[in-house]
């Protein structure tokens, strides 16, 4: 069970207080009646699977209800960094 | 009565205080301080049960947690059973009743030993899956009786009556295992301040040294242990958690530890006193100080009862007092086992050789068996026990260099013990348990732990490190730097020198060979549990499984409850070589949670009966409890589902209830449809912007129905929104999505409309709400609100208004599910009651009847309003409802949903839609969920339009009426299509209207 740190309530909380949501960092097309249903359908449905890290959104649902972002990495599950929302990861696959 | 094998003296038994217990349906007889197996041993119990394959005889070979053979149900009654229980780790008490799980009809006459007998040799590994998986539907057949005759433990048939609970915990500091290691790292963490938690899974704290006999600073060793545990108990940073087994390391430094609290006291814990508890602990570091386990030596017919561990006889001579024997043949490739073989001679009992595969090897321990009068039979090995119910001799025959032949001829000593040492295997169940491989060491011949990402720290045995001096320094440091590490300001404590002979090489040994290859010798076990041989691993091998994991999975080693943790180094050791490779060669071993079995108790703890899910109650609860009835649970909320009178079937309350309402006047408890308030100046942009359909221009004192979609363009809730102020509405959620919609709502919000100064609550519990539906409602609002104008021009259809009911002060919304005229009223929860009750008071007039979620499905589905989830699955878009008027395509925001929904597939024809179904035998109710075809007699698998989605009988329209989703069925009103049943019947049914009543709305609009 992971133990998180909500960048906002600033404490390590247990994953039962949290939902992941998915990858993070996805943004809604701007203008999605632009779209091609081909950039429509790689919005809606294709997510990276990486084998290492990876950034997710999650959400402090039973906490202060705030969405932030984890750096985590999918071999080992060692969260590597939490950050607010509108921030960018300062730990990366590049990095 | 007499104990045959009880020594007269020695041991941390209490002879003062003697206790009953019942094996088998006989009567023994032990001490306080004995486990059960201990006194069985004491009391001559050489069968334990029957093997699971083959069905032989097996007694006890362990003394702790690696047990494989006795595995026991204990419980005196039906309600207190505890399947698979290890006698070797349970603590003896006065009345105890345990009986073998193996053997049938019974122990000592065993079917499944005369087929083992007779057939043995047509039971290859993979034998159940070769035999009993084909035809496919035999397993089920066969099961029962291959788990019956194999010997696994039973449930209980009755409600356990003890009860179970859980502890969060946080610790800077968990030490596991309190040996000598684990001691000493307590010692140094303790003294730093640090949060310390001590687990280990025996009854008394210090692990080898309960049953050592060396001097520790000039003083017993458990002197030594007792002077460290009054340290420890005495700081009130530190908690000793005996008893307790650390059974899971999961990630993020989260551990689990299984306290048995009162197994050791009684068959039922006493009054007020949980029996076992799960620790759930979060700890800072770790120290894992879980020593290692002995590996037995597999030669032939080494299953035969009076085949042991040699520190386990240590282990039952020093601690116990209790020799399972008289005369003991010890079979050893170290030094270390040698101790044994003084302990039994020291106890008075017959040592008739140590053999030792060795031939090249002298040293103290030699010169001692030398000085004390013991034969060492060097470079010899013991190619096999002899004896049919237990053993009576050992057959030993000198061995080449590499112990890989037998070099000479062979003669039997006579015994009725053979200790066994192969060496240690450390621990490291817990250490693989996050995914960390373990590593082969050719120094320790053992796999210890290998890098992991925990804060974790090893120390003593379980890295390989087996000399006690070592151990207990490495402890000391390592609970130190644990400690310093958590941030505390720690030094590792001081430990006492122990005066100890240094200890020759041990020889790289697992099986020892015989003078027939091992496909014809006697059998060798390496699991003694799943019955797997050294034949079997070299045949699995033969039959192409090169991967120790293929070979566990074929021979089923080590997927036994003890997971092998005998027998898997020795098996893989025998992989090894049947592959002419090295072992870590062959594969590593990895462990998975939980180290030793845990109770279902422990687990549930108190989340069980009422408390195994949180319940929901509206305000008028009780009322509905009071009036009989009968409860549905939507999501947590425990809703009434249909009233009952006396007499009457489900489906006569239902007829009663959907007639009174639309002849005069029904009552529904609304309470638990979510609510959520939204405030803020874009509130208005917001909603819009989810929804789907218009909401600028919605006024004040308006209500509107809204269809809400994910990005795909499906349906996923709906509900009517209300417009409070110009920057205030209050939504409303289907009763199981109102959490869902909720963070669906900050998902957006917050992620991608932040600009947006809009604010969000639950505000679910805080109203009551209560739903009167039919002809006279108005009448019988107006009896208790005078301060709102119901007239029916002025208080409108999809009109909200603020006023007072019942003395009240009450939201009244005028929207309707049923499509009667409707108000629902909303009052602070507190109040609900009141109002409720004020309701009935006027109401019996009218003969308000109060409806359920089940008349109210039927009385929307008459007029074919759709529920979210029901007539909707995720793959349904508003359109596909034949809800299109929810749609308003020309906003200015690209509304979600809306890109979605107009996907090359969202827009095809053919697509499944929904509509409304009348059986042409207005009686039968179609099941939900049955699947409608054009033709019934087309060949299978036939081509199939779409399911039944909601299903009733309509006592107003006196017949049945459905709806369902049909491909193309908006375009194919009138057709006729099938429904062909599981059951065999074709069911004839008629595509019509979703709207099966009242299509213009004239009974809503009065």
């Amino acid at each position: 069970m992971f133990y998180i740190h909500c960048p906002y309530c600033d404490e390590h909380r247990e994953e039962e207080e949290f939902h992941a949501k998915g990858q993070a960092h996805i943004a809604r097309p701007l203008d999605p009646d632009a779209c091609t249903d081909e950039e429509w359908g790689n919005f809606l449905y294709f997510r990276a699977n990486p084998r290492g890290i990876h950034h997710e959104l999650w959400v402090h649902a039973a906490g202060c209800r705030k969405f932030f972002n984890i750096t985590r990495d999918t071999q080992t599950y060692a969260i590597l960094e939490t950050y607010r929302l509108g921030e960018q990861p300062s730990v990366t696959s590049q990095s | 009565m007499t104990q045959p094998n009880r020594l007269n003296s020695g041991g941390r038994i209490d002879r003062d205080q003697p206790m009953q217990f019942e094996f088998n349906g006989r009567r023994y007889s032990g001490f306080q301080g004995d486990t059960l197996a201990s006194a069985m041993l004491a009391n001559g119990v050489d069968l334990v049960g029957r093997s699971f394959k083959y069905g032989r005889r097996r007694g006890i070979v362990a003394a702790g947690a690696e047990e494989p053979n006795a595995i026991l149900q204990l419980g005196a009654t039906e309600a207190t059973q505890v399947p698979n229980v290890r006698a070797t780790q349970q603590e003896l008490f006065d009345g105890l009743v345990a009986q073998p799980t193996s053997g049938w009809p019974s122990l000592n006459t065993d079917a499944l030993g005369m087929v083992g007998k007779v057939f043995g040799s047509l039971l290859p590994p993979g034998f159940y899956y070769k035999t009993f998986m084909f035809p496919r539907f035999g397993w089920k057949l066969y099961e029962k009786y291959i788990r019956k005759a194999a010997g696994f433990g039973r449930s209980p048939r009755a409600e356990d009556v003890d009860q179970y609970d859980h502890l969060n915990q946080h610790a800077d500091v968990l030490i596991v295992g309190a040996g000598a290691a684990g001691l000493a790292a307590a010692l140094s963490a303790a003294r730093s301040g640090a949060r310390v938690i001590l687990a280990d899974e025996q009854s008394e704290m210090g692990g080898s040294l309960l049953h050592s006999r060396d001097l520790m600073g000039g003083k017993p060793a458990t002197q030594w242990v007792a002077d460290t545990l009054a340290e420890l108990a005495g700081r009130d940073n530190v908690l000793l958690l005996p008893r307790s087994t650390v059974n899971g390391y999961h990630d993020h430094n989260f551990l689990t530890i299984h306290e048995r609290r009162t197994d050791h006291i009684a068959d039922r814990a006493p009054e007020g006193m949980s029996r076992q508890r799960l620790h759930r602990v979060r700890a800072r570091w770790v120290v894992l100080a879980t020593g290692a386990h002995e590996r037995p030596l597999v030669f032939a017919n080494n299953d035969l009862p009076g085949c042991m561990l040699a520190s386990a006889v240590s282990t039952y001579l020093n601690r116990y007092a209790v020799a399972p024997g008289n005369k003991l043949v010890l079979m050893t490739a170290n030094d270390y086992a040698y101790r044994t073989a003084f302990d039994w001679q020291d106890a008075g009992r017959d040592v008739v050789a140590i053999v030792d595969s060795r031939a090249d090897v002298s040293g103290h321990y030699q010169e001692e068996a030398k000085r004390r009068g013991i034969a060492v039979l060097l470079g010899h090995g013991v190619i096999e026990a002899r004896g049919s119910k237990k053993v009576t001799g050992a057959v030993v025959a000198s061995l080449n260099a590499d112990g890989s032949a037998v070099a000479g001829a062979s003669r039997t000593l006579s015994c009725d013990l053979i200790a066994s040492s192969g060496g240690w295997s450390p621990v490291v169940h817990l250490s693989a348990h996050t995914g960390s491989r373990p590593v082969w060491n050719d120094d320790v011949l053992g796999f210890v732990p290998g890098e992991t990402l925990q804060q974790m720290k090893t120390a003593g045995a379980v890295k390989g490190s087996y000399d006690l001096v070592a151990c207990l320094r490495d402890g000391a440091e390592q609970g130190a730097e644990a400690a310093k590490l958590a941030g505390f300001d720690a030094t590792p404590a001081t430990t006492p020198e122990v005066d100890s002979w240094p200890e020759a090489k041990a020889m790289a040994l697992y099986s020892i060979p015989h003078t027939q290859p091992n496909s014809r010798a006697p059998k060798q076990f390496v699991d003694l549990q799943n019955d797997v041989t050294a034949a079997a691993i070299e045949l699995a091998t033969r039959e192409g499984f090169e991967s120790i994991e293929h070979v566990k999975r074929y021979t089923a080693m080590g997927f036994g409850t003890d997971q092998g943790k005998l027998g898997n180094i020795n098996g893989m050791a025998i992989a090894a070589k049947s592959l002419g490779q090295s072992i870590p060669d062959t594969g590593t071993t990895i462990f998975r949670p939980n180290y030793t079995p845990v109770t279902f108790g422990a687990v549930v703890g108190r989340h069980c009966g009422e408390l195994f899910e949180p319940e929901r109650y509206t305000a008028m609860h009780d009322w509905h409890v009071q009036h009989g009835a009968e409860f549905e649970n939507v999501g947590q909320w425990k809703r009434p589902w249909y009233y009952p009178k006396a007499g009457e079937t489900m489906q006569q309350a239902l007829d009663r209830e959907c007639l009174a309402t639309r002849e005069s006047i029904g009552i529904l408890d609304a309470s638990t449809l979510g609510k959520i308030d939204i405030q803020g100046k874009d509130a208005r942009e917001f909603i819009g912007r989810i929804y789907t359909n218009a909401w600028a221009k919605l006024a004040v004192g308006k209500c509107r129905y809204g269809l809400m979609c994910h990005e795909d363009g499906m349906v996923f809730d709906d509900g009517v929104t209300s417009c409070l102020g110009e920057n205030h509405f209050l939504m409303t959620t289907t009763t199981g999505g109102a959490a869902g919609v909720l963070e669906w709502l900050e998902l957006y919000h917050q992620t991608e409309w932040p600009e947006l100064e809009v604010f969000m609550n639950t505000v679910t519990d805080h109203w009551a709400t209560m739903t009167i539906a039919g002809p006279n409602a108005r009448k019988l609002l107006a009896e208790l609100c005078d301060d709102i104008d119901l007239d029916k021009d002025s208080f409108k259809f999809m009109d909200w208004r603020q006023g007072t009911v019942a003395g009240v002060p009450a939201r009244v919304f005028r929207i309707s599910f049923t499509g009667e005229l409707s108000y629902e009223i909303n009052v602070q929860a507190n109040y609900g009651l009141h109002v409720w009750e004020k309701l009935f008071e006027h109401g019996e007039k009218y003969n308000l009847t109060p409806y359920g979620t089940e008349s109210m499905h039927i009385l929307r589905a008459e007029k074919g309003f759709i529920i979210a989830g029901q007539d909707t699955d995720g793959s349904v878009h508003p359109y596909d409802l034949n809800h299109g008027w929810a749609v308003k395509e020309d906003k200015p925001f690209s509304f979600i949903g809306k890109r979605g929904m107009k996907r090359e597939d969202c827009v095809r024809e053919g697509r499944k839609q929904l509509v409304g179904l009348k059986t042409k035998d207005p009686k039968v109710v179609l099941p939900e969920g049955a699947q409608a075809v054009d033709d019934p007699k087309q060949p299978l698998p036939m081509a199939m339009l779409g399911h039944v989605t909601s299903s009733y009988y309509s006592a107003n329209l006196g017949r049945s009426i459905a709806m369902g989703l049909i491909k193309d069925g908006l375009n194919r009103n009138g057709d006729t299509i099938y429904y062909p049943l599981s059951n065999g019947q074709v069911v004839e049914a008629e595509i019509c209207s979703t709207i099966f009543l009242d299509p213009k709305g004239d009974r809503q609009n009065v």
